[in-house]
């Protein structure tokens, strides 16, 4: 069973249809990248998954569970959402990482916020915040940056803020791991050390889905790749087969639009 | 000489620290009502879009009542000046109803004051806030979301001490504009210290009036060292 299900998801903003019939699926341990040019609906999707957007159309369900059905408002209550959106972790192109916390501070905070749900909380808290600090210095020691806890972010180069994301999201073990255009915002010397980290989360099995447009880093991470454009997705497969040999004209317009810049 | 017109200029000041003071505690939590109601989204119409694109009616469904309000009488109270506002306090219940609300004593003055000032200065407050708020980027919230963090805690634990810190700076600015407004309150004839200081002309003594300044410029620098004291403790962050 796919870890991941998505069917038919639709999106309107106002009158305008970003996203039309959206289907695909996503096994556990596999990397999903998403291309296409700017406007084609990739982020929005992303968004969607993450319940930054609400879907007009569709279901998204996750281990056999439906999270999203836009037929029965039950699913889309707030309070559950806030608990779904755990099936998923997220990575911006902004970074978007608290200015005010340290490196670690920003790792721990989600957790720490959560665990004072757990029942055990009052009894335990100094083991559970042990805990949750132990785990949040191994994520940044497996990002390279353990000399960085308590740097805070506008101390950190762009590399090095997308890195401590990345371990934020981690943090919370998401099923599925989501990356929205990771490396867009970093000069180019430094989107080398988030795509590193990135594959060696690949090579981990982690579950991932990432919007991107470095398509050779596509095809050497994902296991499968999806080319969106007008909001319709026109090619999904194995990642080598979608870039080396696209059997639309659409994609292979697309990928020697890429290969010219 | 020196220390009766001292003393007596410090009764005057102890007047204005009162305006000060009272008009801080109530405009500050307004200013901040103020600053959402201008930012209100609620749109009673909205059930009229469905009527067509380009219709009459159509336009009609965008529009926000609570928001078109606030910015009409933030419009009103930043466009004309804070003199009228207190005169129009002041004498307005009295010419209007026959009906002087404010008492006729001292005290009656300086609380038509306060309302005066309270209502100028949370118009100004209003609009600060409402920058600081719409400053913090989308993404923020939109971090804390993901991060499953329910609407309190990122308000609480991301997006406060953001605002605080870009407020902060025109906040102080219009702080210390309020402690110089303060005199005012003098065309209504509550004796805070410059108005103490007048009284001095009548005896040929101008020296008083000038000596006024200079509690102004204590007073005004003790804030600045609050205030940088404050923007210092929220510099390790950007």
């Amino acid at each position: 069973m796919p870890i991941l299900e998505v069917s038919n998801l639709e999106k309107h903003f106002g009158a305008t249809q970003v996203l039309k019939n959206i289907s695909f699926s996503l096994e556990k341990g596999q990397a999903l990248a998403i291309i296409g040019s700017s406007g084609s609906g990739k982020t929005t999707m992303l968004r969607c998954l993450n319940f930054l957007e609400t879907p007009s159309g569709g279901t998204i369900s996750v281990n056999g569970e439906t999270l999203f059905d836009a037929k029965d408002p039950a699913t889309q209550r707030e309070k559950e959402v806030r608990k779904k959106r755990l099936h998923f972790g997220m990575v911006f192109q902004s970074f978007n990482l608290f200015p005010q916390y340290t490196a670690l501070q920003n790792i721990m905070l989600a957790s720490q916020l959560l665990a004072k749900e757990r029942p055990d909380y009052k009894s335990h808290k100094r083991e559970i915040f042990h805990e949750i600090e132990e785990q949040a210095r191994d994520l940044l020691g497996r990002m390279g940056l353990s000399d960085r806890a308590d740097h805070y972010p506008h101390q950190l180069s762009g590399g090095q803020q997308q890195r401590v994301a990345i371990a934020r999201a981690l943090a919370l073990h998401p099923d599925i791991l989501c990356f929205d255009e990771p490396t867009s915002a970093l000069d180019p010397e430094l989107t080398g050390e988030v795509l590193k980290v990135i594959r060696s989360l690949a090579e981990q099995k982690t579950t991932m889905i990432i919007v991107t447009h470095e398509m050779m880093f596509a095809r050497d991470v994902a296991d499968q790749i999806i080319f969106m454009d007008g909001g319709v997705i026109v090619e999904q497969g194995d990642a080598r087969q979608v870039i080396d040999h696209p059997r639309e004209e659409r994609t292979r317009q697309f990928l020697s639009k890429t290969r010219e810049s | 000489m020196l220390a009766t017109v001292t003393a007596s200029l410090l009764e005057g000041f102890g007047t204005t620290l009162q305006l000060f003071f009272l008009t801080l505690v109530f405009s500050l939590p307004i200013g901040l009502l103020v600053a959402f109601g201008s930012m209100s989204k609620w749109a009673p119409f909205r059930f009229l879009r469905r009527m067509g694109e380009g219709s009459r009616l159509a336009a009609l469904a965008d529009f926000r009542p609570i928001s078109a309000l606030v910015s009409v009488i933030v419009w009103v109270i930043r466009g004309t000046p804070l003199v009228l506002q207190l005169i129009v306090i002041y004498y307005g219940p009295g010419l209007l109803f026959d009906n002087n609300i404010w008492g006729s004593g001292n005290q009656g003055r300086v609380i038509a004051t306060i309302a005066a000032f309270v209502i100028n200065y949370s118009c100004y407050f209003s609009v600060i806030y409402r920058g600081g708020i719409e400053g913090v980027p989308a993404g923020q919230r939109e971090a804390g979301e993901v991060l499953g963090m329910t609407k309190r805690q990122i308000f609480a634990r991301v997006t406060l001490l953001q605002m605080v810190k870009r407020v902060i700076p025109p906040m102080s600015n219009e702080i210390i504009t309020l402690v110089k407004d303060t005199s005012l309150a003098r065309v209504i004839a509550v004796t805070e210290v410059i108005k103490a200081g007048e009284t001095y002309l009548k005896r040929g003594l101008i020296w008083p009036l000038f000596y006024t300044a200079v509690f102004y410029l204590v007073f005004v620098g003790l804030l600045t060292i609050l205030f940088n004291f404050i923007e210092r403790r929220l510099s390790y962050f950007k």
